[in-house]
């Protein structure tokens, strides 16, 4: 290996892995704070206020959306422009097109937004923005394949690392996904509205093809390499075992991509379809805990940082609820639990707990780490790192533990039978039996939404913070010049 | 062109891709675990991240 010693921050491309890290905090609070509101009209319904525009339909989208592409999307732009250049030890190979891929990302996830709430969509789960919104989409994502790709070839060492390898798997396939799950006939060319190419059976096959893979290269492979570089990094150690991460990245690739099915149990879907999702299911159980060890014992023999480092809690948080998420998720692949679990907020919750454990606990880790290095400068507040892990601990376990009583409830209750063999409840009877767990859901939201805040608030007074120390070193490097032209004089 | 049409079958595809994905990941644990030389070289691969690192401090820098 070619060991190179870099100290320019100039030598890589940072403003825009910047600006993808700001947007990323904006678009976190947003589509949060769109989440705790939708959790709160299910709780309180008067808050719909007769909206149309703020209804749970319109704004479910916007909330997914915003969360999912504008601050998760926003944060994988910017963790994996910065892991290409410092591990490649190469700038972005072009700093336009680097450019396009933040306006036109921004640009499409505004606009997904505004289309969502005057009634656009094409009803499609994390896919709902209709067809002209997913051209600009497919013209962004290939710039961003172009542009990541062309890095990687300008390296400097001769070893791509395996962190890279999890970001070029996550773009691959996300515009495998995309462009197959949003094949579709517009109504006319200045109609917004399309119809799908796929129908009935199939037509569900694609969409839950995508929605899966949605979750295991967006929110999962994309992330884990995330993981492979902030936690070594934070943990001041390398990865615990880096033949283990190759194994992992090949196993989690192969097997991805057929458990989509499992979220079409009992349905019209071929039984043989749906019995492979659930074997695959079960079988990716090995490299998501393989990876999960992986992260994990990567602290071995530092296991103090815990007590004393908040990032690194983050970090090690979102390892486990990586390895609790993808323990849940096999266990509801299998069919019989699924007959339970199907249709009722145990999915919600198990969603959640993989999105706002794992995916928003390892994003708020790595962001932590790599702030203070892009601005030169420390967080302003540790302390508030600190409570933020709290408040985002405390916000999780409230809505996964709501929704896990509040589904087994439904399932149970919507089975069972008296002793005529009638239904025993009525469906607006398992509606009100989840009302206390739809407003503990809420305040569990609106803990994760303030952590964020204060995340927020945090980072921009550390910007503000980096900019005066720079303006001080600055004034004090000219009068250093003044002084030592004054003396050559 | 006749053996074409034994791959249009889903009963001969299923099987067949079954097997060759599995040699396929049989074949990369091998390559990752089996000579010890080319496992301490993959092993080395994992201080990659720490190649760059810059002093910590503006004052380090200094």
């Amino acid at each position: 290996m070619a060991s190179t010693a870099i100290s320019s921050n100039e030598q890589y491309n940072f403003e825009i892995v910047k600006k993808f890290a700001i947007m990323s905090l904006v678009w976190g609070v947003i589509g949060m704070a769109a989440g705790v509101y939708i959790a709160s009209e299910l709780a309180w319904p008067f808050l719909n206020f007769d909206i149309p525009y703020i209804t749970f339909g319109r704004l479910r989208p916007v909330h997914t959306t915003s969360v999912i592409f504008g601050f998760g999307g926003s944060a994988l732009f910017a963790t994996s422009y910065y892991i290409v250049q410092r591990t490649c030890q190469a700038r972005l190979s072009s700093d336009g097109l680097a450019s396009f891929t933040f306006w036109g990302w921004q640009a499409i996830i505004l606009l997904s937004g505004i289309s969502y709430m005057l009634g656009h969509t094409q009803s499609r789960e994390y896919a709902e923005m209709e067809w002209p919104i997913d051209i600009m989409i497919e013209i962004v994502w290939v710039s961003y394949l172009a542009l990541y790709v062309s890095t990687i070839m300008r390296r400097k060492q001769p070893h791509i690392y395996v962190a890279n390898w999890f970001f070029l798997a996550f773009i691959l396939a996300t515009a495998l996904l995309h462009t197959f799950n949003n094949l579709a006939v517009p109504v006319s060319l200045f109609s917004m509205k399309s119809y799908s190419l796929f129908s009935g059976t199939q037509d569900a096959m694609t969409e839950w093809w995508y929605g899966h893979n949605a979750v295991g290269f967006f929110l999962t492979a994309a992330f884990l390499g995330m993981m492979y570089y902030f936690v070594p990094k934070q943990a001041g150690r390398p990865i615990y075992s880096y033949r283990l991460s190759i194994v992992h990245f090949w196993a989690l690739s192969f097997l991805y991509m057929w458990v989509g099915a499992h979220h079409l149990h009992w349905t019209a879907l071929p039984d043989w379809t749906s019995t492979l999702a659930a074997t695959f299911s079960i079988m990716l159980l090995l490299p998501s805990w393989g990876g999960m060890i992986n992260g994990i014992m990567t602290l071995s023999g530092a296991w103090d940082k815990l007590r004393t480092d908040p990032i690194m809690r983050f970090l090690i948080v979102a390892l486990s609820f990586y390895g609790m998420a993808t323990f849940e998720g096999p266990l509801m692949a299998l069919k019989d639990v699924n007959a339970l679990s199907h249709y009722t907020d145990w999915t919600v919750g198990h969603v959640h707990s993989g999105t706002l454990g794992w995916v928003s606990m390892i994003t708020f880790g790595s962001m932590y780490h790599m702030i203070p290095k892009l601005w030169d400068t420390k967080m302003w507040s540790a302390k508030l790192v600190n409570i933020h892990f709290w408040f985002a601990s405390i916000g999780v376990l409230l809505y996964i533990t709501a929704m896990w009583i509040s589904g087994i409830t439904q399932g149970l209750m919507w089975r069972a039978f008296d002793q005529y063999g009638n239904l025993q409840y009525s469906f607006v009877e398992s509606v009100a039996a989840m009302h206390p767990f739809y407003a503990m859901r809420a305040i569990g939201g609106m803990f994760f939404l303030s952590g964020m805040l204060m995340m927020f608030f945090n980072v921009m007074m550390t910007v503000r913070q980096a900019k005066r120390e720079s303006a001080a070193l600055e004034s004090k490097l000219s009068a250093k010049m003044a002084k030592a032209g004054l003396a050559g004089a | 062109m006749e053996w074409l049409s034994w791959f249009a079958s889903p009963e001969n595809t299923k099987p067949l891709a079954l097997v060759v994905l599995f040699v396929t990941f049989v074949l990369i644990v091998y390559f990752v675990y089996g000579d010890k030389k080319r496992g301490e070289r993959l092993e080395s691969y994992k201080h990659m991240p720490f190649m760059d690192d810059e002093p910590e401090s503006k004052e380090e820098k200094k």
